[in-house]
Order: structure tokens, then sequence, then C-alpha cells
């Protein structure tokens, strides 16, 4: 449990790992509303194409990829098969029973399926795989400062995320500990029915629970000893840079998502895609 | 006669990935029956892996575990019965609590054993007494006691089963002198008063030699010494030579042989080294 | 005024128990500090020396009595909140558990966590930060996530956290209960050397007497008061009432004493292990030379 990845970050030194985080922040929303925007044919292949150079820059593994993509394999498999199920179209290919398969209803499957994937691989690529969580989390902390004056706390709510992600390794090792005293006492978590094994668990997450709030109250103490005090007048060693790079890359995303409402325009729709309920 | 037997026993970590780590290596041990073993090694050394194989918490990547000379990963779906008989202290126990009532939390292991209510009442009392624990500490939340308390209450919870031999993690660590001594105190009389097994693993060399029959030192994941006390701390720089401490008073001793006393090497308590002593400088007088 | 760096004047602190009754834990210690000192605390669990800590950097407020540190009164009413902070800043504390002291997922970033509240200028942290590592002696450990390095390293990780912030004391509230010794050895070095280099006054709360022994001076608790107060020397020659007030004394007093109880004439003071050795060596040639 110790070498768990936090936020899958994957070490490396491309151009996406060095990029500021705020750039890719709103480059990972211009993507993704890129990726809806895709309409026709044409568009698709472009999106396509931007995914594997994505992969292609961030030098992250294809396996590490394929990795991410794994667990939400169920839902791009049910998200095809409603698409298939319930695209009307004119002439259905095949039927069997009340089920209709017609032509449009594959298309629709087959840009759906592609969509999520290009979806998952392009804002992983692009903020999950090349970005440190501490980073991640300054970037929002000083996109979001303006909502400073409006009041909102932005200071604590970065504050949260950063401590959180502190102690998420060393809860999940806890965890494990707590387990496995339990097991030594003839604690059992994998067998009976599924009431029985919730009631199982009762004696793991007290004492976490417990535990948790401990770790609290002392990291609380320790922080005031180290003379923390909010957000107002704090400094921070790291300041973000906005290069000439991170221009580029805002740019260069702007540019994608206009050329691709142009390609829209151009086309048009191949096929009117439907949108399947996910 | 010995109770546990680690026959080859062997533990991989990761194996066939690139953080393959070997944390035990090819281990044969006898655990002899009624007696108090001290487990001594780094942080690192193997020590952890091997206590949660002896009930089977791991199971080995190759060799056995014998338990009164039979596998106990023959069945491995009667591994829980292993549990029951082979009982597991772990480091700082007392955040396992979780019960409403200190006596509810000690009776845990008892009810998961099927164990008839009335006898459970009885063993939970029997084990508090064994701990030290107060009995009048029973109805307590277990979040109100002392950290001691607590600690004790963690201890009398595996007590309470009546294991055959009672594994005990670091069972003093963090706590002030009083509160090591208690505890200790206490493992040692549950042991010779039932005859039951004891293993302890600490850091706290003198501790080891206080309270210790045998002593069995790790060291990269392999056997590095084992026998009586007065063998293993007998050969100090042997210990010195894999970064162990030694017992302080042993040090004091190996000084003063250095400074050509005509002392005995296996020296590891203070009564003894006090004995000695005594009779090369002609003290008369008795310790009191 | 004295040259004392922390002074206390009858000091007493009383917490709230859950069923509302008023629990003394610090009754009336009037205690003295020099700046640069060692001092180690002893004392059973519940005896009152960690209470007593926290009151100096005013974690926690006295119920009664004064403190002073550096000459200013710390329990005035002019006190402010940036006051506060100064006291905190000059008086730093380590704990007890490693993990839950560590913020940042980082360890340079965590350095940098005290510096960063103070409002310091990003290159003067910069700067403090690498030198806090250096002397802790973890500067290649920069980079690395804090969750993955040994405890002493982690300690040692929270004390460059806080000598980043240069503090004038730092209070070490049974850092080394959860160490190896290996860990216990490191953090223990590093503490001498803060003390023997950097000036740096330490307060060292430990259940551990060897490393009392290595201390300037020894405070006992007991009961909320200070139940004696000397050099480790003067301390631990009384084996019987420590041990009356749930602690210990060193193996080489230890062994000293029984010989005394057998007819011995030793000094209780040889506290290391070769002043111990040297003096029994020396009744061993004392005897021999009057048997011959």
């Amino acid at each position: 449990m110790k070498d768990i990845t936090l936020g899958q970050y994957y070490p490396g030194n491309s151009v996406l790992h060095k990029a500021d985080p705020r750039a890719k922040l709103v480059v990972t929303i211009l993507y993704i509303v890129a990726i809806f925007l895709a309409k026709s044919i044409y568009s698709y292949g472009a999106v396509v194409l931007s995914a594997i150079l994505l992969l292609v820059i961030s030098r992250v593994s294809v396996s590490v990829v394929l990795k991410g993509i794994k667990p939400l394999i169920y839902v791009i498999v049910i998200t095809g098969i409603m698409n298939i199920l319930f695209t009307t179209g004119k002439t259905p290919l095949f039927q069997w029973w009340i089920i209709k398969v017609y032509p449009e209803g594959l298309r629709a499957a087959g840009l759906m399926v592609i969509r999520i994937i290009v979806l998952i691989m392009g804002s992983s690529l692009l903020l999950t795989y090349t970005t440190t969580p501490i980073a991640l989390t300054d970037g929002i902390e000083q996109l979001l400062a303006p909502l400073k004056k409006i009041k909102l706390p932005v200071h604590d709510f970065a504050m949260m995320m950063t401590i959180a992600l502190r102690f998420i390794p060393t809860l999940l090792e806890e965890t494990d500990k707590i387990m496995n005293a339990q097991k030594a006492r003839g604690g059992d978590f994998s067998s009976g029915s599924l009431i029985q094994r919730a009631k199982a668990l009762v004696p793991v997450l007290v004492p976490l629970f417990v535990s948790a709030f401990r770790r609290a109250d002392e990291l609380a103490v320790a922080m005031e000893c180290r003379c923390y005090r909010g957000g107002d007048g704090r400094t921070r060693m790291t300041k973000l840079k906005f290069a000439a790079r991170d221009w580029f890359l805002v740019i260069f995303t702007v540019l994608f998502c206009a050329l691709l409402v142009t390609l829209n325009i151009y086309f048009g729709p191949a096929q009117v895609v439907v949108e399947a309920v996910v | 006669m010995a109770i546990i037997e680690l026959e080859g026993v062997s533990y991989i970590y990761g194996a066939k990935t690139p953080y393959e780590m070997t944390a035990l290596d090819n281990i044969d041990l006898k655990i002899e029956k009624g007696a108090i073993t001290g487990l001594i090694g780094h942080t690192g050394s193997g020590k952890s892996t091997l206590v949660q194989m002896l009930n089977g918490l791991i199971r080995p990547t190759s060799g056995r575990v014998l338990l009164d000379g039979k596998d106990i990963w023959a069945e491995p779906k009667k591994i829980r019965d292993i549990r029951f008989k082979v009982g597991l202290v772990m480091q700082y126990p007392e955040y396992q609590l979780f019960d409403e009532t200190v006596r509810a939390d000690i009776a845990f292991g008892l009810k998961n054993m099927k164990m008839p209510e009335e006898e459970i009442a009885e063993r939970v009392e029997r084990a508090a007494e064994f701990s030290n624990l107060d009995l009048s500490l029973l109805d307590k939340s277990p979040f109100d006691l002392s950290g001691g308390q607590r600690r004790r209450a963690a201890i009398a919870g595996v007590i309470a089963m009546s294991p055959q031999v009672l594994v005990l993690d670091e069972p003093a660590a963090g706590l002030d002198p009083r509160g090591r001594r208690e505890i200790l105190d206490g493992v040692k009389r549950f042991s010779r008063e039932s005859g039951t097994t004891v293993i302890i693993v600490s850091h706290s060399m003198e501790d080891m030699a206080q309270y210790c029959d045998n002593a069995a030192v790790l060291s990269r994941g392999k056997l590095f010494m084992y026998g009586s006390c007065s063998d293993v701390f007998g050969r100090a720089p042997m210990l010195c030579s894999v970064g162990l401490d030694i017992p302080h008073v042993t040090r004091i001793n190996q000084k003063l042989i250095e400074l050509g006393l005509p002392l005995p090497e296996d020296v590891y308590t203070v009564d003894y080294a006090a004995d000695k002593i005594a009779k090369l400088l002609g003290l008369g007088g008795e310790v009191k | 005024m004295s040259d004392a760096f922390i002074r206390t004047e009858n000091l007493t602190f009383a917490y709230e128990n859950d069923e509302g009754k008023e629990v003394p834990a610090v009754k009336g210690i009037s205690l003295e500090i020099k700046e640069g000192e060692f001092v180690a605390m002893l004392g059973h669990n519940g005896s009152g020396k960690s209470t007593f800590a926290k009151l100096l950097n005013m974690i926690l407020t006295p119920t009664s009595g004064k403190i002073y540190i550096d000459g200013r009164d710390i329990t005035a009413d002019d006190m402010t909140e940036d006051d506060m902070f100064d006291v905190r800043r000059k008086v730093g504390m380590v704990f007890q558990n490693p993990d839950n002291q560590i913020v940042a997922t980082i360890v340079e970033e965590d350095v940098a966590f005290g510096p960063e509240n103070l409002g310091i200028e990003p290159e003067k942290i910069r700067r403090r930060v690498d030198q806090a590592l250096e002397t802790v002696g973890m500067t290649e450990y920069a980079k690395h996530a804090p969750h993955k390095l040994s405890g002493g390293q982690k300690q040692r990780i929270a004390i460059a956290g806080i000598i980043a912030m240069r503090p004038r004391c730092i209070i070490f509230d049974e850092s080394t209960a959860m160490l190896d010794p290996l860990g216990r050895e490191e953090l223990m070095s590093t503490i001498e050397k803060l003390n023997r280099e950097e000036g740096i006054t330490v307060i060292h709360i430990t259940h551990y007497m060897n490393e009392a022994a290595k201390a300037d001076r020894i405070v006992v608790f007991d009961d909320g008061q200070v139940f004696a107060d000397g050099t480790p020397e003067e301390i631990f020659s009384y084996p019987e009432p420590l041990r009356a007030v749930g602690l210990d004394v060193p193996q080489t007093v230890e062994l000293l004493f029984k010989l005394n109880k057998m007819g011995g004439n030793f000094n209780l003071k040889n506290i290391s292990t070769e002043d111990c050795a040297a003096v029994i060596a020396e009744a061993y040639r004392k005897a021999t030379e009057s048997k011959n």
C-alpha cells in the first residue's frame, strides 16, 4: 500500500510536465469543450489526432494510459450498448425479439466511445499524469484567487486539498494495520452476507475515524506552532511563472477549438449524433 | 520442545515486479514451548514480516510454518482458527480499540470464537487481571482511558483468547519507565502462570535481557543468532557487528574486561553484573 | 533582570474534564531557563511536563502565574496576535508523532511552511530552507515525498521546518518516543548539534534516561510540580526517589547503587559508561593491592 501513486502522477520532463499548472487547467477545460464541439467525422478525426499527439509529447507510456482507462471500461461498454439499442434510424440492420439495431446506432455508439476515451486520455495526459498534486493545488488556488474578493475561502480550500493529499497514504497504511489487528482477533472481512460484511467493518472504521480526528488535532497544533494563521500575509517559496510556452499552449488550444467549429460548419455533422444518456 | 517451527521460510514482497524485495530469506527457527523468546533486529530486518507469519496474516512465499507439528497452511480456509491459537498484539495496539466499553472490546476475539456468554464474561475479567487492568475500568469507554491503560486493554483482548502462543510487537513502545515495567511484568507473570509461550519484539536490549529466556536476532532477512540470552548477549561484539545495540550493562562489562578485570563475557543484567563484580572486589553484603 | 531566556513565576494550569471539573495539571511552577541551555524534562505520563511546555509557546493559556520569554511578559494583557506569533517563532516545538506534523507532500515545501506563514520573501525562504535541510543533513531528500521516509528522517524534516523560522529555543515533546534506536540516535545528534553549534536553547522531554544524561540539566516533574532540578549527575544519584515517581536511572548508576548496597563505596555521579567502569576498575586495583 505504501507505493500507491498519488493522483497518478507519472514523473517526466516533457513540455507538458514543465508547463504552468494554471495553463494546463485552462487548456484542459478548453480541450473538454473542444471534444464536445466535435460533430463531423473530420472534427472527430482531429480530436483523435490531438489525443495521440498529447500522448507522444507527454512521453507517458501507453500501458499507463490504458491502465487509466481500464477502471472505466464498464461505463464505456454500457454507453456503447445504450447508444446501439436506443438510437433509431430508417432501416434496421437486423432485428431480434424487440431489439432493433440501426446503422445509425452503431455509428453513434462508435463516436460516443471515441469521445469518452479521448476525454479520459486528454484530461489525464494534460493534468493528472503530468502535474504533481501540489502543483495542481497551487494552480487551482491561484486561478481562483480573484474569488477571494467576494470572500470565497480559496486559500482554505487549497490548504484542505494539500492536507488531504498528504494524509491519504498515511491513512491507507493505517487502515491496513487496523484490519490486520482485527484479523488477529478473528475479525473476518471476506465472508458472510453483505450486511455481515458491512458490520464487520465497524471495528475498522471506528478506530480509523478516531485516529483521523486525533491526527487532525495534533496537526492543527503543529501548524499553529509554525505560525499558521490562514492565507493572509502568507508568502510562497515557489511562485508560479507563466512562461511563453504556457501562452503558446493556451493560444494553440483556442485555435484548435476554432478549427473544430470551422470543420463543423464546412462539412456539417455527417450524421446527427444522438446524445446518449451516460 | 518446540511449539512453533519455521522450516526454510522465505518471503518476497512484490515478486516479479521491479520492486521485488526479499524480506525473509530461508529462516529455520524452533520456538521453545513455555519460554519467552525475544526477537531482535533493526527496522527492516524482517521482524514484522516474521511476526505476521506466525499467525497466518502473511503466507510464506516458500517454506512451512508449523504449530504443534502441523503446517498452519494445510487448510488455508481454516487459517482463522490459527489466529486464535497464536495471539498477535500489533504495535501501538491501543489504536485498534473500537467498542463501547472496554469489556466489549476485550470480548471481541472471544465473540469471533463463538464462545458462550458466561465463559466470555469470566475470561474477560481474568485477562484484565493478567494485564494489570483495574476491573472498575471494564465498563468505561476505551476512549476515556489513559494511554497506558488503553494499551493494557488491547493486550487483554488478545490474552482473553487464551492463545497457545502470545506474540507482542513492541508492547512497551512510547511508554514511560513505569508503564514499561507494568506491561512487561504482566506479560512475564502471564507466561509463567499459564505456561503460555511468549514472543516479544523489542528494540530495547535492556528489556529483552531482563524479560526473555531466549533471543533470536534477525539481520537483513536472515536469522543471525539464536540461543539463550546468555549465549546471545555473551557475544556482544557479534551483535555490534550488525549495528545492533547491546544492553548498557553489557557495555560497562566489556569496558571492565578491557581494563583487565577477570569478568565473564555473558553479563547482560545488572543483578548478575553486580554479583560478579562484588565477588571480585570482595564485597560481602547481599542485595536486598 | 537575570539572563533567563524563559522564566515562569508560580505558573498554574487547570483543564476542565468531561464532568466539568477543574483538574490542575501544572501547580505553581517557578523555573528559569538560560539562553543556550540544554534542559531535559523527565516525569511519568501525566506529571505535567508536556502541559508546562505547551504553556511556553502559547498553545495553552495559563490559569494563573507569569511567563517571561526573552524578557517579555507573554501573559500580559497588552499581548497582540502578532506578539503571540512572535513567541511561537522564537519558541519552536517538535512533537511525538512524526506523521502528524508534516503538512506538505514534498519535503522542501514542508520546510518552507513556517517561513511562508511569517510572510518572508520567496528568495529568502529558499535560502533558509536550503540551510535548514543542510543543518539536519536532509539536503538530498529535498524533493522527496515525506511519507516514504523513515521515522527519524521525518523528525529531522520537522526540525528543519522549525529552524527555518530561526527560533531561539526548540521544545522536543517526546520527539524520540516513536523512533527506533537508529532514528533516536540520528535525532539526538541533531539536537546536540543545534544546541552546541547553533546555540539554540533546547528543552527535551523524554522517557529515556540515557538521553536525559546528555543534557546540561534535568528537571524532574511529578504531580504538576518540579520534583527535582539539577545536573544529570546530581539527579541520577538518587535512584530510589526517582523510582518512586515512576522513573528510572541509567544502568551505570543502577550497577553502582547495587554495589554500594553490597558494601561498596562508589560515587553515584559516575553516570557515563567510561567513568563507571573506571571507578570499578580503580576499586578492583585497590582490592587486589591490599590482598597482596
